[in-house]
């Protein structure tokens, strides 16, 4: 049995915000801590909120949000 | 736990350099989905450009030649004449393709090489700090149009798709933009098209693709997803101008 | 296998002899007939002849296609070449082989279509941008127009560089007897791994010539410069004609040697010991074969269709020994056999009061 979640690389997010804006529930935030390009990057708190629309994935550049498959 | 990324086949793991909300990574994933989905990475030969995607053989893992500026489509056709059975593809900026290369685009166009062109319009050249393009519009402010683009001194922009729509040599020709969701998905599938009749043998295609640039554009990354669909949609009206592949 | 043929179309014939199946061109006096012949003759054979957009479109379907591991040519004449050297520079840059055919015109400028000399600086200097060197080849037969051809393709897989060929509308025109090598007929299957032919067997290869970091560029620098060398001390081709007791050693190339060969005979005939020294590779200058000669020179007498620019690399090789003199005829005048022995005959008055 294989699930889908969301896997955020914090690394490679450059804090464009394209995501936060592209979420129709608004889950993602920015973090206080940086990346070592000093980047807040953002990150899912409440993923189990997350319906997996994929919005996000769409429209972030540096494919820092990307699926993941859980077994 | 066993976790898979979804990170596709035809892209290496290197980080781009590109700005944040720049266009460009959005449009790499797009093109590198479209191999992987017809499943010809590995018969594949792209051709970078000049420009801020100059570097793009660092991110798609498959072979690569970089071009001199707006010679892309020459250097794919001798690519493909050499091995037709290969999908070749160039990826251009438009000061590349629509200023410099206006002669080998249209031209590659014409001939109905079999080849597959991604256009990235972002109306101004970003990779050395904004001057104006051949696509920036009237009014446009620009670090070579301070006072923004007028017609008597700068002339107007040109729409690259709508122009080789009037040649019979191209099979499809789209414009499509990733500022939103949905139009992402639209361009994925329209990327995917153009390389479905390119694999068919049906002949030239080009997928015009409206793309931000926040930095050169002096705008947040999401201010410049508004500017380009309130400006640039209605100048560079979506759709596809060609299809005969069908 | 004696034929008689055209210049040009030795070239393209020797072209195809020698696994040559991609032409890239666009249409420009006086080179037209080689394109022209390789119109026909490439798709018989399962080749590919495209007329491109311009020069800059065709030297760049050149890039690609040897790039992607064909066996590759184009050809143009003196300002169709210019147009060409950014691409020239890359594809010596990205060590690509392919072979450039220069039928010299007249210039500067758009010049004539008269038979020129006058792009030896661009060829054998560089032309285009950067640090780079064409193996430079001069046939002054039909002959030659076609055994140079060969050699041009054999001497670019070897060394991944571009060769180029040059001679003129003389040379181009010209029917001569030529013997055919037929044992090239089937191209020698060289094995190019660095070739952009997609990645089925592993390792992606990429073409490229952008190199940011410049202690990487300058490594890439010291890599061309050593190849360089190897060409210098392996690939120089020169003729010596009449030289073992020679005091008074012309110098000239393609068709201005065939000219000054007259000349050498006809001062012979007068007393005078003449002997022609002919480069066949320009670049690498035949140093070595010219050294010797000089020693025993009294005097050095360069010709050429230009205004004196090989005349510059035989004063380096001469190195102030013995004296240099020069005639030239530009724009598409050719020198007469008369007018160099006029010269011969005054180089050796001038001498002799020198040494007197």
């Amino acid at each position: 049995m294989k699930n889908l979640q969301l896997l955020i690389i914090p690394e490679r997010c450059k804090e464009c915000g394209l995501c936060r804006d592209a979420c129709p529930k608004q889950l993602l935030i920015t973090e206080d801590n940086i990346n070592s390009s000093g980047y807040h990057p953002v990150s899912l708190p409440n993923a189990e909120k997350c319906s997996l629309c994929g919005n996000c994935i769409l429209v972030c550049p540096d494919l820092a949000i990307i699926y993941e498959e859980v077994s | 736990m066993n976790a898979v990324p979804k990170i596709p086949s035809s892209l290496t793991d290197k980080q781009f350099h590109y700005c944040p909300g720049c266009s460009h990574g959005i449009i790499h994933r797009l093109v590198a989905e479209a191999l992987d989905f017809h499943n010809v990475r590995e018969n594949t030969v792209g051709v970078a450009s000049v420009g801020c995607s100059v570097l793009a053989y660092n991110y798609f893992n498959i072979d690569m030649q970089q071009a001199a500026h707006g010679r892309a489509p020459a250097v794919a056709t001798g690519i493909k004449r050499v091995l037709p059975g290969s999908i070749v593809f160039s990826y251009q900026g438009d000061g590349d393709l629509a200023s410099i290369g206006t002669a080998e685009i249209v031209h590659a166009a014409a001939r109905g090489e079999n080849i597959t062109v991604i256009f990235v319009n972002n109306a101004c050249y970003g990779m050395t700090g904004g001057q104006m393009a051949p696509t920036s519009l009237i009014g446009q402010v620009t670090s070579t149009t301070p006072k923004g683009r007028t017609q008597p001194e700068a002339g107007y922009p040109i729409k690259v798709t709508e122009m080789l729509s009037t040649l019979d040599g191209p099979v499809y020709l789209s414009r499509v933009s990733v500022h939103k969701p949905a139009q992402i998905r639209k361009a994925a599938r329209s990327i995917q098209k153009a390389f479905r009749y390119q694999i068919e043998n049906k002949g030239f295609s080009l997928v015009e693709i409206l793309a931000t640039c926040p930095t050169n554009w002096k705008l947040t990354p999401l201010e410049a997803v508004k500017w380009l669909e309130n400006n640039m949609i209605p100048k560079y009206p979506l759709g596809e101008f060609k299809d005969v592949g069908v | 296998m004696k034929k008689l043929l055209k210049g040009n179309v030795a070239i393209g014939e020797a072209a195809i002899a020698a696994g040559c199946r991609y032409f890239f061109g666009y249409p420009i006096t006086p080179q037209t007939e080689l394109s022209e012949h390789l119109a026909t003759r490439l798709p018989e054979i399962g080749g590919v002849f495209l007329q491109a957009e311009s020069e800059i479109a065709a030297i760049n379907m050149v890039y690609g296609a040897a790039g992607a591991g064909g066996t590759v040519m184009t050809s143009s004449s003196s300002p169709g070449i210019s147009l060409k050297t950014e691409t020239i520079s890359y594809i010596a840059t990205a060590e690509l082989p392919c072979v450039i055919v220069n039928i010299m015109r007249g210039g500067p400028g758009l010049g004539g279509i008269q038979p020129s000399q006058s792009d030896y600086f661009q060829a054998t200097k560089g032309g285009g941008h950067g640090d780079y060197r064409l193996i430079v080849l001069a046939p002054s037969s039909v002959q030659e127009m076609y055994s140079l051809t060969t050699k041009a393709f054999q001497l670019a897989e070897t060394y991944r560089n571009p060769v180029m060929i040059i001679g003129d509308g003389l040379l181009g025109q010209m029917m001569e007897p030529v013997e055919i090598n037929d044992s090239f007929l089937t191209p020698a299957q060289v094995d190019k791994p660095w070739a952009t032919t997609g990645c089925q067997n592993g390792q992606r290869r990429i073409i490229n010539t952008l190199y940011l970091d410049p202690e990487t560029l300058e490594e890439l620098n010291q890599k061309l410069q050593q190849k360089y060398s190897l060409i210098v001390s392996q690939e120089q081709m020169a003729e010596s004609y009449l030289t073992t007791d020679a005091e008074y050693l012309l110098v000239a190339f393609g068709t201005t040697a065939r000219i000054a060969k007259e000349a050498v005979e006809a001062a012979r005939r007068k007393g005078i010991k003449a002997g022609l020294f002919r480069p066949i590779s320009l670049w690498p200058f035949p140093v070595s074969h010219i050294a010797p000669l000089i020693n025993k020179s009294r005097a050095v007498l360069t010709v050429e269709m230009n205004c004196g620019q090989m005349l510059e690399d035989v004063k380096l090789a001469v190195n102030g020994k013995t004296d240099v003199y020069f005639y030239g005829r530009s724009g598409g005048m050719v020198p007469s056999s008369k007018e160099i022995l006029d010269k011969i005959i005054e180089m050796r008055d001038r001498s002799y009061e020198c040494c007197s």
